[in-house]
């Protein structure tokens, strides 16, 4: 087994920064004329391609009582078309070595391609076979249905999912972001054929379709191939993300899931911001600072090397693009849950009380625009990035766009943003461990449910 | 499957020389080298210009982890590791993280049974600050008692958090613990926590001055860099620390296997889990290559056996694998796994399983699941290119368990040579009932747990 010293800043940090500054030179952004937004990207060092699209058909459209059919749509692409079955589509894949995959977040959906370039037209074949035409045969359904609903019990023994899970219920309130992507117990038996079908008819449509092309094609065979593969889809309204607000609660919630572990999974914080906030940036350095900042920040510098309380702890912001949500996240044996929450609160509460300090504003700017390049700097990640930037609107010119916001935030604008979207007095706390030893009390004495 | 994949079992990806043999692509990358050095403190230096994007890679490998600790100090080297960052004379504690993040770098470590290595990822105009602060790391740390005792309980956190609180984790330590009754594969890399509790700051100096030396290690750079511009700066920084004692060798060798073993764990948990495991050579025998390509006739995709056995069709499994760990500094083992359905009994799992193994023995596969097999071997090994981090740690555990990278160059046209008698043949020799430990993990259910919440 290896260790790593500190893994979390996959989990805890991507939420709250997909970013940079640093010119990746010459996109390609073209529509097809029936919506298709095509970035293309050549990168000719490898003779691999890389394909990845965002649809606007996330978790946050699903119908009330129906939570979890996004994710069963996504998950049945793959599972037969009109002209191949599950089998005929996995073989093709799997022989070529290459990866065909689909998934749903709760913004969008997520289809990706990887292939060798001598395979790209039998991967775009496939790639356009299984979102135009999945068949959503009632056997597949059911298949799926049951892997789905053992997927969901399996993670029940994963404490940092089910503190997550409820974290996420309480504070986006009725919110479908609320809700997990992939379904509930109670929900996935009730998804029909037809909510299935009439959801892949809404919203798998060209006009609310992202594809970003990477790797070793010009531009020229991008516009070809997308017009062959993606140009006969038919373009029909699909309704936006609305934006939302959530109410923050008026006072401190707190629920404890007593099981039988060792640490006591903590995740702490309330609603946050969406994407498009124009405070994000000085949000999002502030964050940095007090918990994004990889083993700089305040929260683990804290909690971590002064008190060796936890492996790992750190806070974001998860913006999303209806609204978001922050939270402080962390694991420590039971008998140090209350310390760590304390000092949690601490930190949160000092942020907007005092001003940062200027070389801790010019530490964040420096690694936020400096370790840019790290983060486009395979296919893969350059096509994410590619479709994030359009699917969140934020223009091409956000390459060069993003330092020159960084470096406008002042020490004022953290203070200032620490104030208005930090509220260490009215969070939600969800505390996963063992109740007994954990003993949860907040030092203003708020009440505590367990369940 | 989640949790067993480890980082370290598969080594595919690699160097332009196999890949030239290999497809009708004319030229894969014209930009690409590898560059070897030795220092006369005896540090070896290998460098990969790879000019694809303007970053690099900076690792730093030493010959040492779980492999080679002792009863009774299990743990020593991850913990070492985690002290790596606690200051030298030169830069106090927490210095390490804050220069390497403000020049817009990502830094950390990692540690295997096999080995220990420290990465910086960077702009690759910053690589200097690399050198300099690995260097004096190598030489120079302070190692301070209050800062090991702190240190020490982040760690056993990390073991609440990565092993007893995962009970999937529990059973694969204990898999591993059974297997293994000499050689110390058998102990997990984090350590007992009754080890971590025993350990002391004396026993950590003694170890990295044993084990922490230029002789002990090698220094991997892949990225955007020039070899003839950075190495000046190489030897001067490293070339000053003087070569340190020659490590013991490690001379355990895991006897014959005479009998099953089987393991239960039972822990609160909410459905079975099961993991079927045996004794196999690792990377420098003839049949790692067979045995390769067996893990993912096994195992990869949706087409693969177990997939389409046990998921697709039977539906008696929510995932399933099978995993050889292959790149290793002595043998190792290949295990298959699964955790179960609701409904479904391990029992039933376990016999679907040691037919699909039997069936391997008994019949050969056929030409189609040869072929793409191989072809899967490939594509990942190209595709495998596409990361400075991922061919640098190729390199550094080639290197560091005394293989050489040139095996990456054999080591496509070797899988090509596979055949349909080979894959039969390493089945029989060794997935033998003898040479087999099983572990299954014995869900316990609290009382309360049936009002508790819904998710």
């Amino acid at each position: 087994m290896k260790c790593l010293r500190w893994s979390l800043i996959s989990l805890l940090a991507l939420a709250a920064f997909p970013t940079m500054s640093f010119s990746l030179g010459t996109i390609d952004r073209t529509v097809l004329s029936n919506g298709v937004v095509l970035l293309t990207y050549p990168r000719p060092t490898l003779p691999i391609v890389y394909v990845s699209m965002r649809l606007r058909a996330g978790s946050v459209f699903d119908p009330a009582g129906k939570t979890g059919l996004s994710h069963m749509v996504a998950r049945l692409l793959t599972r037969g078309t009109l002209q191949r079955s599950a089998r005929e589509i996995s073989e093709a894949i799997d022989f070529v070595g290459g990866e065909l995959g689909a998934a749903s977040d709760e913004d969008y959906a997520l289809v990706t391609l990887k292939v060798l370039k001598k395979d790209v037209a039998l991967g775009m074949d496939l790639f356009s076979d299984i979102l135009l035409q999945p068949a959503f045969l009632p056997e597949e359904i059911e298949r799926q249905r049951s892997e789905t609903l053992s997927e969901i019990i399996h993670d029940k023994d994963d404490p940092g999912k089910v503190a997550d899970k409820v974290f996420s219920q309480i504070v986006y309130g009725g919110h479908p972001y609320g809700l997990p992507t992939e379904g509930l117990e109670t929900t996935i038996p009730g998804i029909t054929r037809e909510d299935i079908v009439r959801f892949h008819e809404t919203y798998y449509r060209p006009n609310a379709a992202i594809v970003a092309i990477v790797g070793d094609v010009s531009v020229e065979e991008t516009r070809a191939l997308a017009e062959k593969y993606l140009g006969t889809w038919v373009r029909k309204d699909v309704p936006p993300i609305a934006a939302a607000q959530l109410p923050v609660p008026s006072s401190p919630v707190v629920k404890v899931i007593d099981k039988d572990l060792t640490q006591a999974n903590i995740i702490l914080g309330h609603p946050g911001i969406r994407r498009g906030n124009p405070d994000y940036y000085a949000v999002f350095i502030m964050n940095y600072i007090l918990g994004g900042g990889g083993f700089s920040s305040r929260l683990l510098t804290n909690i971590r090397d002064e008190r060796g309380l936890a492996y790992s702890v750190g806070s974001a912001f998860d913006t999303k693009y209806a609204t978001g949500a922050f939270h402080v996240s962390l694991q420590t044996k039971n008998s140090t849950a209350n310390e760590a929450i304390r000092e949690s609160l601490r930190e949160m509460r000092k942020i907007r009380q005092e001003l940062v300090r200027a070389e801790e504003l010019q530490e964040a700017k420096d690694y936020l625009t400096g370790s840019f390049p790290l983060r486009l700097d395979s296919n893969a990640k350059i096509a994410d990035y590619l479709t994030y930037v359009e699917f969140h609107e934020l223009g091409l010119n956000y390459f060069e766009e993003f330092p020159r916001r960084l470096a406008a935030v002042t020490r004022e604008d953290v203070l200032k943003a620490a104030r208005s979207y930090l509220h260490p007095e009215t969070f939600v706390l969800v505390v996963v461990g063992k109740e007994a030893e954990a003993k949860i009390h907040l030092d203003e004495g708020a009440p505590v449910e367990s369940r | 499957m989640r949790n067993l994949r480890r980082f370290t079992t598969v080594i595919l990806g690699g160097l332009q020389l196999v890949m030239s043999l290999l497809t009708t692509e004319p030229v894969l990358a014209k930009n690409q080298e590898i560059k070897e050095f030795l220092l006369d403190n005896g540090l070896k230096v290998i460098i990969l210009e790879d000019h694809s994007s303007p970053t690099a890679t900076f690792q730093v490998w030493y010959k040492v982890g779980a492999r080679n600790e002792v009863t009774g100090r299990t743990g020593i080297s991850h913990l070492l590791e985690h002290m790596m960052f606690k200051g030298t004379q030169q830069h106090g504690k927490g210095e390490f993280s804050r220069i390497i993040a403000r020049n817009g770098g990502n830094e950390n470590a990692f540690t295997g049974k096999d080995y220990t290595a420290y990465f910086e990822r960077f702009s690759s105009d910053r690589l200097a600050l690399s050198v300099e602060l690995e260097s004096d790391r190598m030489a120079n740390l302070l190692l301070d008692e209050r800062e090991f005792q702190l240190e020490r309980d982040v760690v056993k956190e990390e073991r609440r958090l990565r092993t007893e609180d995962d009970p999937v984790a529990t059973v694969v330590e204990e898999v591993y613990a059974a297997a293994y009754k000499v050689h110390p594969y058998g102990s997990p890399v984090i350590g007992w926590m009754s080890d971590l509790d025993a350990m002391t700051v004396e026993a950590l100096r003694s170890y990295y001055k044993l084990y922490y030396s230029p002789n002990n290690s090698t220094v991997v750079l892949v990225g955007d860099v020039n070899a003839e511009e950075i190495l000046p700066n190489i030897r001067e920084h490293f070339g000053k620390i003087p070569r340190g004692p020659v490590p013991p060798k490690v001379l355990s060798k895991e006897p014959l296997q005479l009998g099953e073993r089987r393991i239960h764990v039972k822990k609160e948990a909410q459905l079975p889990f099961l993991m079927v495991a045996y004794h196999v050579p690792n990377i420098g025998h003839p049949d790692e290559y067979a045995l390769e390509v067996l893990e993912k006739i096994v195992s990869q995709g949706e087409s693969s056996r177990l997939y389409r056995k046990f998921v697709y069709e039977t539906q008696m499994a929510s995932y399933v694998g099978g995993d050889y760990a292959r790149v290793s500094a002595d043998p190792t083992l290949f295990y298959f796994y699964g955790g179960l359905r609701p409904e479904r009994k391990v029992e039933e799992l376990e016999r679907g399983i040691l037919e699909e193994i039997e069936r391997l023995k008994r019949e050969p596969v056929n030409d189609q699941e040869l072929e793409k097999a191989k072809n899967q071997i490939e594509a990942a090994f190209i595709f495998g290119r596409d990361s400075n981090f991922y061919q640098a740690m190729q390199i550094g555990i080639l290197e560091t368990i005394g293989v050489g990278y040139r095996a990456l160059e054999s080591f496509v046209p070797n899988i090509r040579k596979v055949t349909k008698e080979d894959l039969m043949r390493v089945a029989r020799t060794y997935f033998t009932p003898e040479n087999r430990t099983v572990g299954i993990l014995i869900p316990e259910k609290k009382e309360k747990s049936s009002s508790g919440p819904g998710f």
